[in-house]
């Protein structure tokens, strides 16, 4: 690579979190310090967290199965660490669209991320990283309203139309005292796929 | 320790003659002066469209109507990569860079097709990219100079590719980024942002070419109590959007850059009462201050995500006898715009559809401003229809003129319309903030009885009246060139052809099928007195998301292979023997 650091004696950069994503010598060291220091509103998603809605009529309240109608438009959630009660918002990267499918239909391989009913999917596209909040309701579709990509609900957000690489990642839910866990985290890769 | 080609020349650099790992020896870079992008020479290519004026044309004529039929291809050289290849290729005496979505940079032997150098970006995860592209790199010095889509500002060393610095523009993760290459004049490296999707608050900045200390930054949403405020009701300006993200145009003479800007957000017009200054205009500013000068608003309030932001054409026309220092825009809104430009003003000449448009009823005959048919309005809560649709009769493919010939080129797209529903949204940073519902078939549909979308329109500017008009199957998204051998050189449509056109008439004289679309804008130079003709190929960002929706509308499932790659084509040898 032809990516180096700044010259100190040029650089009016101030070096900040991004600034040092941005620098390929300066990743590779950074990284691994950043995911030391990562606060819990930024760690993604972990087992025993609960979901809370994001939005719609019952935002803030915790996911469980009752509050949400079969093949119906997914809502966007966060995961709540259930000790501290810190919603895990720091990141893009954690949310995630909840629906309630018939586990049934499910591709099987997918049916135990499943929790009575209600799957978690990234919101995150694979292809530039977009929010997947279009819903196509004829076709059980999640959609990406940047690029058109679709995933489908029912075969593990598996790619059926678009310019999307790779399946939306899961995230997988047990159920427990009538509510959605989050049971560990996500299946793949949350974020768009840089090429190269 | 493995010895890279890029270390290699990181080493060799400072001796001025910089020798790649195949043996062939480059010349000594010749530095990007003021005086040359002021009067920039035929043989090469130096900025996004060749010269200040924004006119996308260049003298030479060796390869011209006559023989551009044995026009071939010289060599290519893959990216690497998908998504929308935009870019020029910037051409400095046999050194050639393109850049690439994800923002490397390729720095290449124009001679042999060689690969000198690579910068690659490692982009953050969280990153939004609604725009997946780059629109290409500026020189200046010994520099080059390129805007990031995680909104950095970045210098490298034109002979290494090393990062001599990079500076944050704004925060990604607040929306902002860019695509369009920097503009340069006065030693600074203009950029504007992108973002309007996601509640930005546009802006072009201004940075010192040597040091990359900000000179000025210009909103183009103003702040309560400066002028045009009162455009904005309570805090709507503070995520307004008004985004800039195509290149500008300058006349050294008045000193004025001129900017295209983008609507405001969020989409729906109900939601920012008022004209909104200074979405979907053309500013004017200083270049020394940042201080805009003067404006025109193409259109008022838009409700349907009519960007303006192609940079107008600096073209002096004809009126009644008169000479007008003028300058051109064939606008998103489907009309083609004639203004004047003086030190102080930009006045209304004229404006006409050149596509099937049925928002406006009326033109100010004096000031230019458009009145509607609120029935084709959008709104929060009520859909409409209108024409053209979202992308307009022209979206950021530039136009290109023909001083010789008075004719204007633009790469239109006719026969397209859109249905469009607002819904409320909250503003969330760095979230899309759009606040558009969703409609059937993605809210895209073709006029009943159509024959044909995409167009290559050629305009007499002197006349203001149509000369020709070739046109396509399908959606045209190609940026254009013109050339004094009477050709015009695009691409642009989902059968990956580039194609060069007689500028007398829209013939179709020579087309080559590529690897991918053609989106990229096309440039030519010569190298040892012999002209060539490079493109980036390279399908993907809003031409690939529009055939989704072609495919949706006409039950069809038209396949356009992404991948970018370089072409360069030229005569064949004995071709004047």
């Amino acid at each position: 690579m032809s990516v180096k650091g700044p010259k100190k004696d040029q650089s009016p950069v101030k070096v900040t979190r991004r600034t040092a994503l941005g620098l390929g010598v300066v990743t590779t060291m950074a990284l691994p310090m950043a995911a030391v220091a990562q606060p819990p509103a930024r760690q993604k998603p972990q087992a025993g967290d609960f979901l809370v809605f994001e939005e719609g009529s019952n935002q803030g309240e915790v996911v469980r199965p009752e509050l949400l109608l079969l093949d119906q438009r997914p809502v966007s959630a966060l995961a709540r660490d259930p000790a501290t009660g810190t919603l895990r918002s720091g990141s893009r990267l954690n949310r995630v669209m909840v629906t309630r499918i018939d586990t049934e239909k499910l591709t099987p391989r997918y049916q135990r991320y499943v929790a009575n009913g209600v799957i978690a999917y990234s919101i995150v596209c694979t292809h530039t990283g977009c929010d997947v909040t279009n819903w196509d309701s004829n076709e059980l579709l999640m959609a990406c309203p940047c690029h058109e990509s679709q995933f489908d609900v029912y075969a593990g957000g598996n790619v059926v139309g678009g310019p999307a690489p790779r399946p939306l990642a899961i995230l997988p839910l047990r159920f427990s005292n009538g509510e959605v866990i989050v049971a560990a985290g996500f299946t793949g890769r949350v974020g768009f796929t840089q090429q190269f | 320790m493995k010895m890279t080609v890029r270390r290699l020349l990181g080493v060799l650099a400072f001796s001025g003659v910089a020798t790649v790992a195949f043996g062939q020896t480059l010349p000594p870079y010749n530095p990007v002066t003021e005086e040359r992008l002021l009067n920039p020479e035929d043989s090469n290519w130096l900025m996004y469209r060749g010269s200040y004026d924004s006119h996308g044309f260049s003298e030479l004529n060796e390869i011209d109507s006559s023989n551009v039929g044995d026009l071939e291809n010289v060599w290519s050289f893959s990216t690497g990569l998908r998504e929308g290849h935009q870019a020029p290729p910037i051409v400095n005496d046999g050194y050639m860079y393109i850049s690439t979505p994800q923002n490397h940079v390729l720095a290449i032997d124009a001679r042999s097709g060689d690969l000198i150098w690579r910068y690659v970006r490692y982009l953050p995860d969280d990153l939004f990219q609604f725009h997946p592209t780059n629109r290409g790199v500026a020189l200046y010095g010994d520099k080059v100079y390129l805007a990031t889509v995680d909104a950095f500002l970045i210098c490298l060393d034109a002979l290494t590719g090393e990062v001599e610095w990079e500076i944050p523009v704004e925060e990604y993760y607040n929306g902002y980024y860019m695509t369009l290459a920097p503009l340069v004049a006065e030693g600074k490296i203009m950029v504007g942002v992108s973002g309007g999707e996601l509640g930005i608050r546009g802006f072009v900045a201004a940075y010192d070419a040597e040091t990359g200390e900000e000179a000025w930054k210009t909103f183009t949403v103003p702040a309560p109590g400066e002028p045009g405020s009162e455009s904005w009701p309570g805090d709507t300006w503070k995520t307004g959007g008004v985004p800039v993200w195509i290149t500008g145009s300058f006349d050294p003479e008045l000193n004025l850059t001129y900017w295209g800007t983008g609507n405001g957000g969020p989409w729906m017009g109900d939601t920012r009462p008022g004209d909104n200054l200074y979405s979907t205009s053309v500013i004017a500013l200083d270049v020394s201050t940042g201080e805009i000068k003067n404006h025109h608003q193409y259109h008022w309030n838009d409700s349907w995500d009519w960007d303006e932001v192609s940079a107008p054409l600096l073209i002096d026309f004809e009126r009644d006898g008169e000479t007008i220092n003028g300058m051109v825009h064939a606008g998103r809104n489907g009309y083609l715009w004639f203004l004047e430009r003086e030190a102080d003003s930009i006045n209304f000449v004229d404006a006409n559809p050149y596509v099937y448009q049925d928002v406006f009823t009326s033109i100010d005959p004096v000031t230019g401003r458009p009145e509607y048919d609120m029935s084709k309005k959008p709104g929060t809560g009520y859909e409409a229809d209108f024409c053209p649709s979202l992308w307009g009769g022209k979206d950021w493919p530039p136009a290109a003129f023909n001083p010789k010939t008075r004719l204007l080129f633009i790469p239109a797209n006719d026969n397209v319309c859109s249905t469009m529903v607002g819904e409320e949204v909250q503003y969330s940073p760095g979230r899309a903030y759009m606040g558009r519902g969703q409609s059937e078939n993605g809210g895209f549909f073709v006029r009943p009885g159509a024959d044909h979308i995409g167009e290559l329109q050629a305009w007499n500017v002197d006349t203001g009246e149509r000369a020709w008009t070739t046109t396509f199957e399908n959606h045209n998204w190609g940026p254009v060139l013109a050339t004094a051998g009477d050709l015009v050189f695009m691409g642009g449509t989902n059968d990956r052809y580039f194609r060069a056109f007689d500028a007398s008439t829209g013939k179709i004289l020579w087309e080559q099928r590529l690897n991918s679309g053609v989106i990229g804008v096309p440039v030519t130079y010569t190298l040892d007195g012999k002209q060539y003709v490079a493109v980036l190929a390279g399908w993907g960002v809003d031409a690939q998301r529009e055939q989704n929706l072609i495919n949706m509308a006409k039950g069809e499932s038209h396949y356009v292979p992404q991948g970018g790659t370089l072409w360069v084509f030229a005569l064949p040898e004995n071709n004047n023997e």
